[in-house]
Formats: C-alpha cells, sequence, structure tokens
C-alpha cells in the first residue's frame, strides 16, 4: 500500500466498491459500479492529484471520502481509524479534519447567503471562535487568506463575485475550521484560463502555510504536474497506475496512462491521433482488464481476468499484465 | 480574396442602461481552406463574432462595421438570401451540440431532415448522403439509424459536425467542439478536424477558450480580449513568440505535461467588465509591462516583429 | 421594474382593504345593521352603494365586511402555508419512508372535495367563522406541500447543499438555513395566493349557508343578496359592491405574488 508515497498515510481506502443501481427498463435492475476493489492511501502532508477522464469514479471517491456516499464495501480509514462506522460525535470532529471545494462555483454556495454567511457558516456549526466579535474577526481573516478584500467581498452575493473570487470564498470556507485534509474535487476546470493558476498557486501556499494534505481531483494532466506530487490514474472505477509526478509523465507504465499523455494537444499538432475506433463505448465493462477493449497491447491474457495493482520496479505501481518498461 | 472577412465589427447588445460594447472594432478573416482559432475568456466576444457572421444575433443587438462573405456583405442580405447562406455556404456547430439531437429520432434521420429542408434531395439520395457523412467523419456507416443516446460523446460530436458538413459549406464555425470531451476524444475530434480540411479543402472557424487545443489544428490564431481582438497571426508564432503581453500570459497560465513548468504563472486580477471599461488598453490594469501611454490611449492593431499582428505600444509604434 | 411597479400596486389594493377593515367604524357613514334608509335604494348621495332589502348602507356593510374577509383569508394563508411548507419540506428532504407517509396524507386529504367536507364540519361544529377557517386550512395546505416538495426535491440535490453537509451542518440547519432561503419566494407566492384562495373559499362557504349569517361578511352579503333575489329587483350594487372586493384582493394578491420571486431573490433584488 505504500504506492511510492512516504510516511504516514493520513486517509487510506481499502477495497473500496461503490456501486449505482441503474433501471435497465421496467422491471430489470443492474448495479453499475463507480468504484471497483480500490485501495489507495494520501500520505500526510502530501498532494495527490486523482486523475481520470469521466466516468472513471474519481469525484465518487472524493464524495466518499467526505462521506455523502457510502461505499457498498470497503474500508476507509483516517488516520488508521475506520470512518463509516463513526458514531454521530466522532463523524462531527470528522467534518471539521476534512474538508471539500466543489467543482462548480456557481453552484457550491448558497445564492442567498452572502460571502460573510458562507464563511461565517463552517465556524457556527462548529462552534469555533464562540462569540460574536472573534468570529468576525476570524472571518475577516480567512477572506483576507484567500487573497479577497474583505470590505469589498463580505456582504456580496455569489452572483456578484467572478467564478475565481466564489472559488477562493469556497476554499476560505473550507479552511474555516482548520482541516488536515482539503480535497478539491476539480477546482479550476470551469474557470477561465487566466484564474486557474491563481488559485492553484493560493492552494499550494495554504498548503504549505497550514501543513494541510491535498487529494487533487482532475482530468487534466498538465494541471495535476502542476500541483500534485504523486497521481493515481482511474479508469472506469480500477486504479491503473500510481507513481510520483515526474516518473508518471516522464515513463507511464499503464497503457492508458500514455495515451491520456498522448492525447494532451501540443503545439504543431505534433505526435498521431490515437486510433478513432478507440471512441469510448459506451459497452457495459468485460471482464477482464477495463482497458482492454481500448489498449492497443491488448492480449488474451487482458481480455480474461484483470489485473491488480503491483509494484512492476522500485515504487512504481500499474495494474497491468503488459507494463511499458521499455 | 478571403473567403470570410470582418471589418470594423462592433456588436453592442442592448441593456437596462445603455449598451454593452460585446465586439468592438474587430477585423480578422477567414482564408479558404484555413483553420482560424479564436481564443479568449468569457465575455470576450468570440461567441458575439459566430453569432453576427451567421446573422443569428438578438434583434436587440445593435450591429457595426462589415462582415463579407466571398465578397458580399452578410449584413445586408435579404431574409430569403441569409437561409441559403446559412447551412449551405457558413454552418455552425454550436456549443454542447453533441446533446442537442432529438432523442427519440435516430442522428441519420435528422442529418437526413436538414438536407432535405434546404436541398430538393430525395430520401434515398439524402439517406445516401446521411451514410457517407457518417464515414467521413469517422463513425460506423451502419450506425446511421442509432439513437442519439446509443453513441458515445465522441460519436455525437462526430455526427454534430456530420450534420454541419452536410450541404458541403465552404465555412464551418465550431464554438468549443471539444470542451465537453475527455482528453482522448478531444485529441480524436481534433484530428478529425485536421483531417477535414486536408480532404475537404474546409475551412473552419474554431472558438475555444483553451488555447491549447488550437495548437493541434490553427493555421492562424486570433486571440480576443474584452471585445477587442488583441493578437492575430500564424499558429507556429502565436504558439512559438507570441507578441501581446495578454497572450504571452495565457500561453504561460498553461501547465503543460512537458517540458518546463517553472514559468507557469497566473494572470493578476480578472477581466474587466464591459460596461466599465478601463482607459486606453484593456488589458493594462492586469499587464505587467503596462506604463503610462497604456492607459491614456487605446493601441491599434500594427504588425508585430514576429510576424503577428498585436494591439500593443510595445509592439510596432 | 415593471416587477416592481406590480408588487407596489399590489401592495397599494390589499392595504387599502387591510385599512379599510382596521378603520371600519371611522370610515363608515352608518352602522352596517341599522336601517339607514329605504329598501333597495339605488346608489345614491346618501348610500354610495345603495341599501339592501332592510335598508342596511351596503358600503358600510362592504367596509365591515372587509374584517371578516381578510382575518378569514389571512389566517388561512398563513395556517395552511406554514403546515405544507413544513410537510413538503420534510418530504423532500428526506424523501424514502417519510415521503411516502407524508405524500400519501396529502393525497387523501386533496382528493376530499372541500363542500360537502365543509357542510359536514359546519354540522358538526355549528356554521361560525372559526368552522370556515379550519375547513378552509384543513382543504387548502396540500397543494402547498405538493408545490415545496418538488422544489426542494431538486434544491436537495444542488452542489451547495452537498457543502452544507460536508461543512458539517446538520439535517435541521440545511432544511431551515439552506433550502428555506431559497424557498421563500415561492413560500410566499403561495402564501399571498393562498389569501385569494381564503377570501373566496369563505365567501363560498358563506354564500351556501355555511358561514354564520348573522355576522356581515362579502360572503354573506352574497348569500343574502341571492336568497332575497338581489338579481329580480334589479338591485346590481348588492352583488356588485362585494363581488369587486372579492376580485380586487384576488388581483392584488396575484400582482404581489408575480413579483415577489424579486423581493427575495439577491441576484433581481439589486436590478
Amino acid at each position: 500500500m505504500e504506492q511510492g508515497g512516504g510516511g504516514r498515510p493520513l486517509v487510506e481506502v481499502r477495497n473500496l466498491s461503490v456501486g449505482f443501481s441503474a433501471s435497465m427498463g421496467f422491471f430489470k435492475k443492474r448495479t453499475v459500479s463507480a468504484i471497483d476493489d480500490l485501495s489507495l492511501a494520501a500520505w500526510e502532508g502530501e498532494s495527490l492529484g486523482v486523475v481520470g477522464e469521466s466516468g472513471s469514479g474519481k469525484t465518487t471517491l472524493a464524495r466518499v471520502l467526505v462521506k455523502l456516499l457510502r461505499p457498498h464495501s470497503g474500508e476507509v480509514l483516517f488516520k488508521g481509524e475506520d470512518v463509516l462506522t463513526q458514531t454521530r460525535k466522532e463523524e462531527r470532529v470528522y467534518r471539521r479534519k476534512v474538508q471539500m471545494v466543489f467543482q462548480d462555483p456557481y453552484e457550491s454556495l448558497n445564492p442567498r447567503s452572502t460571502v460573510w454567511d458562507a464563511v461565517e457558516e463552517p465556524l457556527l456549526i462548529h462552534h469555533v471562535a464562540g462569540d460574536r466579535h472573534s468570529r468576525g474577526e476570524m472571518v475577516e481573516r480567512l477572506v483576507a487568506m484567500v487573497g479577497l478584500d474583505p470590505g469589498a467581498v463580505k456582504h456580496k452575493y455569489p452572483h456578484q463575485l467572478s467564478g475565481g473570487e466564489r472559488q477562493r470564498v469556497s476554499i476560505a470556507r473550507a479552511l474555516a475550521v482548520s482541516p488536515d485534509l482539503l480535497i478539491a474535487d476539480e477546482p479550476v476546470s470551469m474557470l477561465d484560463v487566466s484564474m486557474r493558476i491563481g488559485i492553484l498557486d493560493l492552494m499550494l501556499e495554504l498548503k504549505r502555510k497550514l501543513g494541510l494534505t491535498l487529494i487533487f481531483i482532475t482530468h487534466d494532466l498538465g494541471v495535476a504536474r502542476y500541483f500534485c506530487d504523486r497521481i493515481a490514474v482511474m479508469y472506469q472505477g480500477k486504479l491503473m497506475e500510481v507513481a510520483r509526478t515526474e516518473e508518471l509523465l516522464e515513463r507511464p507504465l499503464h497503457p492508458y496512462t500514455k495515451l491520456l499523455l498522448d492525447s494532451v494537444p501540443v503545439p504543431g499538432g505534433a505526435g498521431p491521433a490515437p486510433p478513432e475506433a478507440v471512441d469510448a463505448d459506451p459497452r457495459p465493462a468485460p471482464a477482464g482488464c477495463k482497458f482492454s477493449p481500448r489498449c492497443p497491447y491488448a492480449r488474451d491474457r487482458c481480455r480474461g481476468s484483470a489485473p491488480d495493482l503491483t509494484e512492476v520496479s522500485r515504487s512504481r505501481y500499474a495494474a497491468c499484465y503488459y507494463p511499458l518498461t521499455s | 480574396m478571403p473567403l470570410l472577412e470582418l471589418k470594423n465589427l462592433s456588436v453592442a447588445y442592448r441593456l437596462q442602461k445603455g449598451y454593452l460594447m460585446a465586439v468592438d472594432q474587430v477585423s480578422m478573416e477567414v482564408n479558404e481552406g484555413e483553420v482560424l482559432g479564436i481564443a479568449g475568456e468569457s465575455g470576450c466576444g468570440k461567441s458575439t463574432v459566430a453569432l453576427s457572421v451567421l446573422r443569428i444575433l438578438p434583434k436587440s443587438a445593435r450591429v457595426t462595421g462589415a462582415v463579407a462573405f466571398g465578397g458580399e456583405d452578410v449584413l445586408t442580405m435579404g431574409d430569403e438570401r441569409v437561409r441559403a447562406y446559412r447551412w449551405k455556404h457558413v454552418a455552425l456547430v454550436p456549443q454542447g451540440s453533441m446533446n442537442a439531437f432529438d432523442p427519440v429520432i435516430s442522428v441519420g434521420a435528422q442529418i437526413v431532415e436538414a438536407i432535405r429542408l434546404h436541398e430538393s434531395a430525395g430520401k434515398e439520395e439524402a439517406w445516401r448522403r446521411a451514410r457517407e457523412l457518417f464515414g467521413l467523419v469517422g463513425i460506423p456507416k451502419e450506425r446511421v439509424t442509432n439513437y442519439p443516446h446509443e453513441l458515445s460523446g465522441g460519436m455525437k460530436q462526430r455526427a454534430a459536425i456530420a450534420m454541419a458538413l452536410s450541404l458541403s459549406p465552404k465555412l464551418v464555425i465550431l464554438d468549443e467542439p471539444t470542451t465537453a470531451l475527455d482528453v482522448v476524444v478531444q485529441k480524436q475530434i481534433l484530428s478529425l478536424l485536421a483531417r477535414l480540411q486536408r480532404e475537404l479543402g474546409v475551412s473552419f472557424m474554431f472558438i475555444t477558450h483553451d488555447l491549447s487545443v488550437l495548437a493541434e489544428v490553427a493555421t492562424r490564431v486570433a486571440v480576443m480580449y474584452a471585445g477587442k481582438l488583441v493578437e492575430v497571426g500564424p499558429a507556429d508564432v502565436m504558439f512559438r513568440s507570441p507578441s501581446h503581453p495578454y497572450t504571452q500570459a495565457l500561453m504561460r497560465a498553461i501547465p503543460n505535461v512537458h517540458g518546463d513548468i517553472s514559468q507557469v504563472k497566473s494572470i493578476l486580477g480578472t477581466p474587466p467588465d464591459l460596461t466599465s471599461l478601463p482607459k486606453g488598453c484593456r488589458f493594462s490594469p492586469r499587464c505587467p509591462h503596462s506604463f503610462g501611454r497604456c492607459t491614456v490611449e487605446e493601441p491599434r492593431l500594427l504588425p508585430s516583429t514576429t510576424g503577428s499582428m498585436a494591439a500593443c505600444h510595445l509592439v510596432g509604434g | 421594474m415593471t416587477e416592481n411597479k406590480r408588487v407596489t400596486s399590489g401592495v397599494l389594493i390589499i392595504g387599502i382593504f387591510v385599512f379599510m377593515a382596521v378603520f371600519a367604524p371611522w370610515l363608515t357613514p352608518y352602522k352596517p345593521q341599522v336601517v339607514s334608509g329605504s329598501p333597495y335604494s339605488p346608489p345614491s348621495f346618501q348610500h354610495w352603494m345603495g341599501t339592501d332589502d332592510l335598508g342596511y348602507d351596503v358600503m358600510s356593510q362592504v367596509i365591515y365586511g372587509a374584517r371578516i374577509s381578510l382575518t378569514v383569508g389571512f389566517t388561512v394563508a398563513l395556517a395552511a402555508t406554514s403546515i405544507g411548507s413544513l410537510i413538503g419540506l420534510l418530504s423532500g428532504f428526506y424523501r424514502g419512508v417519510v415521503d411516502e407517509a407524508l405524500m400519501r396524507f396529502t393525497d387523501v386529504i386533496l382528493v376530499l372535495p372541500s363542500l360537502p367536507l365543509a357542510i359536514i364540519l359546519a354540522a358538526y361544529l355549528g356554521p361560525s367563522v372559526i368552522t370556515i377557517i379550519e375547513v378552509l386550512t384543513l382543504t387548502s395546505w396540500p397543494l402547498v406541500a405538493r408545490v415545496i416538495r418538488s422544489q426542494t426535491l431538486s434544491l436537495r440535490e444542488r452542489p451547495f447543499v452537498d457543502a452544507a453537509r460536508v461543512a458539517g451542518a446538520s439535517d435541521a440547519r440545511i432544511m431551515f438555513k439552506v433550502i428555506i432561503p431559497n424557498l421563500l419566494s415561492l413560500i410566499a407566492a403561495n402564501a399571498v395566493l393562498a389569501i385569494t384562495g381564503a377570501v373566496v373559499g369563505e365567501a363560498g362557504l358563506d354564500f351556501i349557508g355555511m358561514g354564520n349569517p348573522s355576522v356581515v361578511s362579502w360572503g354573506t352579503m352574497l348569500y343574502w343578496s341571492q336568497n332575497l333575489g338581489a338579481v329580480l329587483r334589479g338591485a346590481w350594487w348588492w352583488i356588485l359592491a362585494p363581488g369587486l372586493c372579492i376580485a380586487f384582493v384576488g388581483l392584488g394578491a396575484v400582482l404581489i405574488s408575480i413579483g415577489v420571486e424579486n423581493i427575495f431573490n439577491p441576484r433581481l433584488r439589486g436590478r
């Protein structure tokens, strides 16, 4: 379970499976698995990127970690303690320790609450900073910490702010209760390009200042490279590869990681396009490796059974029978 | 003569109080067989440019300047002429068009309908063309009878492109055609567009907020900011040595997968509110190179040393 | 802007009626149930709205009648909207068994025909204003509950509700501090429309004799005018005066409800 990290795991999922029931016609119901037997850990103080396309299960993983969703099976451990069997009281504490920044800054702030209310809410819920006065000071400090001018924005409503400003408010809100773990689900994908790096820089700076551990969900490998120490690549609910960022990008072991990398647009149109036939089909997943229908290197063994995530070389982990080692 | 030519195009939308200049004095052209990429952030006016070219602006919009297609003035065309001009000469793949197919009619039938609405083609003939178009955009021909939900996202986007091509237009305007797609599918759509441009000689106007996708397909790139065209030039020049500080900043704001990322830097501030624009150059409040003249005088588009045209006091003037 | 004008005129209309009800003794030229002229006098300088069969002044009755009609209207609107909103909120928020139970109950009440129900209840409890309030409240909350439930169902899926949960908010907090503020305009619109419903309903129940016929209200005025053949005698003013009052209250309420979104939505408020 080391998967290239080091130190102590802050949060860890073991053999996690999450399914949704989808109705197929009138009577038939089928469970669609969003996450399938996933084991992954985030190490204290690191920023772990979870990269994948839509349908990879990366957002589902985030929702399980913040307890918005219950898994079907498997364990979630926070500092070694089981998260899924928490009492109400323990859950309250957990909710202080684990916070999340959502993808859509337009939707994740209550349209009827001012910036002030939004940042104050977690303080009220968790009885941080008891009296009105110190709470007020704290709100101002938090708003200033994310690079906004408290005087200018505190009485504004979300619709009066830009996307970047809204996302900063979300960050201030998440950090109000001084969490240990911050999960960011595509925090910049809905923002204008010129706003993105500003938000990422802010989160990195706060991570350093506050000693946060970050789990960063994204579809964008470039952004993941900028932001993450380690990257976990997911595909259709399975973990495909985990490695330190530079190693993963320089020498991808899993054919899927390579496909993702080859798909990133490069000036001059260099690199041939992936074959057109590999267009993802909404077909039920095969029994073997989930990626095998699209994999140019797939052999019979890959279609027969799914490989587990194994250590291919020192601190390099991939779920592939024929990793790209050369 | 360029295929499409915009001259000092300005578009203002009526607000409750006064007007909002969405596009301000923009001149550019699309030549035959080229892919012009238009990049910019939300509110920069890139979509309004597309709407003006297609003459589908809301009635309240005030348009000045000229739009010429093959030498013909688009803005003064009669209704009858405009109907023929759209689709047959200039087609649009609107944003989110892959999800705009009618869910209860097969995709092929929808293409057939589009063909027969504009041309007096027989049913047989139209279906034959629909199958051909499917082949052209890389979807197996037999899937022409599939319903939208039976196609993947990438296939639906291909089908939307096929539909735009159904009347063999000379120019296709693509509004954020890859925005909702995963990277792998995005790459495939980009290479499809490059192939179509090569094989059919069709021109594309490719509108996107993501400069990096233009790297693969665009022959020329135009960058817009707050309603103004700030730089336009050949793609290799724009990507290798951009002249306008905004273009430079945008390039630096995208972390790449390979190469140096120590240069990645954010752009300070936010795009201006179009109802209260800064004086002088609109980028000046966010520009690291801004000096006295920038806050007073609006720069004109002038040739730069690298081969692009840029609207900046540091360039050319 | 035009919507704000609508709200203003709606508030003005309702306001005039409230003023009438509150200051009735000072505004009326005669006591409402004292003979002040000859029966069936048409509108004249002495009797602006004529007199009824006993020679009572119609205008005085209309002004006093506003008291009963508006009391019933406001009370029923408040009670029905509160009950309906609460049930709709709980139902939509918890879904599952809670929703199933509450909504089946709501449906049962919803399909009860209010008129026969009123007749039965009035027979039990005796015709009175209180009976009317009870009957109207009982029959008008289910619609509110339905509307609020469906809106709650959609609101609870919005990311800001997830965000509140991640922030540690309890169910109660999410319902009352996060969801309710987003429902306020809908609740207010429903409440305002419920006033119209209740005023019309009150008049209807009075009209069929379920109220106390010796009390002056717009409904009892219509009841008596109908029973004593105002139409046959050509005493149109006797019908028209209370009828117009009911219509104007309805108009005022509709005007307010159309523009009510502007008051509660911060996005629209600033414009």
